[in-house]
């Protein structure tokens, strides 16, 4: 799991907080913006892809078996692969933390 | 070799720009800052000036083109004014943020409406907030002076920030003066390359002008306004070095016959001139008169300007702007002024006057009914806020 960036004292920005660090937004956590959260139920998922594919933020990967699983540090709970997802092996949970 | 020449201001500045072997000039023309950008433009054209002459569609345009090329490591200029500032002021405070050496000129001139191209500080004011270091010139050798200054200002390692310089429109802008002209050698020996600290490069990549989350924002603010408030140092060092090699001294606060007096007239600008006039005539009469001008206005020289004025028992402060207040609360110029004075604990009278609003003339006589005002003055005498000169009931 990538550090959480963000948080430094004013004397260690760049000049104009320019960013000399190509890809390092994916360093931000931006999964503390979710309400939502989407969860699978492997029972019914066929393993398609739709939610790897329409997911806007690329919170999917594969994992060995196949399935596709949620990286929480990222998703936004959007909910567009519970949306997409064929057979409705994807809903939204309310977050309760 | 220095030479003495006689040549409307907006040629000189135009000129100046020039002689700093600027880079890059993205502008759009306006009354009055139009000579600037034209005589620039002829430069370039006629192969004086080894330049890019962006000819815009937009002051907008013109301050988006002046970043990128300055975050591509150019030397870059733009000038504009009022109503041309107001629409570039959105990509103004960005360029200040982003910590981009870009210079401005501004031939201040009143803000609509009414429409008019006559001279006040409503610009200038409009700006202050912005994160952009202001000078103001008095006369045409000034303006010549500190557009050169402005680029290593801007440019030193330690400051990195836009400046502006404002000279007042027409009353500036438009006359003919005699100006010592320094030659490029000259200017060279004291304005070294620029040497951007980060820049655009394909070769090595970086990203200017990011999202800033609620965690970075606070800081990158606090880093901005470190910046400015460091950059008071180092624009006296450079004023410094300037008078070692022009022999034309400049300080951040300018005096005349302030001293002894007993009342003191706080000016930006040209009108600082008409002051000194005004000054001289009440001297003549016995009055002890003397004024003080604000040269840098961001960053404040507070210490500066407090000691210049701590010894006067009277305050005139010329406020050239309507910032609608409603009358509670005192000018632009005044209410630093003010805040100043509250933090020292130091209670002069104070008369706060708005003169010459939208190219108003402001007359010696003028100056004098102002210093008698506030010298005769008990408390509430003189309005507590503000009061506008010469306006007609």
């Amino acid at each position: 799991m990538a550090k959480e960036t963000g948080i430094m004292s004013w004397k260690s920005l760049n000049l104009g907080i320019a960013i000399t660090k190509p890809g390092c937004a994916a360093d931000l956590k931006t999964g503390d913006w979710r309400s939502m959260r989407p969860e699978t139920d492997r029972k019914k998922c066929t393993k398609c892809g739709q939610c790897y594919i329409f997911c806007p933020d690329m919170v999917y990967s594969k994992d060995a078996e196949g399935y596709y699983v949620q990286n929480y540090y990222y998703c936004k709970g959007c909910g567009i692969c519970a949306k997409e997802c064929p057979v409705d092996a994807i809903t939204m949970h309310q977050e309760v933390e | 070799m220095s030479k003495r020449v006689g040549v409307e201001v907006s040629i000189a500045a135009a000129d100046a720009v020039g002689l700093c072997d600027v880079d890059v000039v993205a502008a759009y023309p306006i009354t009055p800052q139009t000579h600037i950008v034209e005589h620039l433009s002829e430069l370039v054209a006629e192969g004086h000036l080894d330049a890019e002459f962006v000819p815009v569609e937009s002051e907008h345009s013109a301050m988006s083109a002046c970043i990128g090329s300055s975050a591509a490591g150019a030397r870059t200029f733009t000038s504009t004014c009022s109503q041309g500032y107001a629409l570039m002021s959105e990509l103004c405070y960005i360029a200040s943020s982003l910590r981009l050496p870009i210079v401005m000129a501004v031939a201040n001139r009143a803000l609509s409406a009414p429409i008019s191209i006559w001279n006040d500080h409503a610009d200038l004011m409009y700006a202050r907030d912005s994160g952009w270091i202001q000078v103001i010139g008095e006369n045409g050798q000034e303006i010549v002076d500190l557009t050169i200054a402005a680029f290593r200002i801007a440019e030193d390692p330690k400051v990195l920030l836009p400046v502006q310089v404002n000279l007042d429109g027409f009353t500036l802008s438009h006359m003919i003066e005699p100006i010592m002209m320094p030659d490029k050698k000259e200017v060279k020996k004291f304005l070294p390359p620029y040497k951007p600290q980060l820049r655009l490069d394909p070769a090595n990549p970086v990203t200017l002008g990011p999202v800033g989350m609620p965690d970075v924002y606070t800081e990158a603010r606090k880093a901005q306004d470190e910046a400015l408030k460091s950059s008071k140092a180092e624009i006296v060092k450079v004023f410094n070095e300037f008078g070692k090699q022009f022999g034309r001294k400049y300080n951040l606060i300018e005096t005349y016959k302030s001293e002894d007096a007993e009342t003191i007239i706080v000016t930006m600008g040209s009108i600082s001139q008409t002051a000194m006039t005004a000054v001289d005539a009440m001297r003549d009469k016995g009055k002890k008169v003397g004024v003080v001008r604000i040269r840098v206005f961001r960053p404040f020289p507070a210490d500066e300007f407090f000691a210049a004025i701590k010894g006067a028992k009277n305050l005139v402060i010329l406020d050239r702007v309507t910032s609608f207040t409603g009358g509670y609360i005192s000018g632009p110029v005044c209410l630093e002024i003010k805040s100043i004075l509250y933090d020292r604990k130091h209670y002069p009278k104070i008369g706060n006057f708005l003169a010459g609003l939208g190219g108003r003339d402001v007359t010696d006589q003028n100056f004098v009914e102002m210093v008698d005002k506030v010298a005769a003055s008990k408390d509430g005498g003189v309005p507590l806020a503000y009061e506008f000169i010469n306006v007609r009931e």
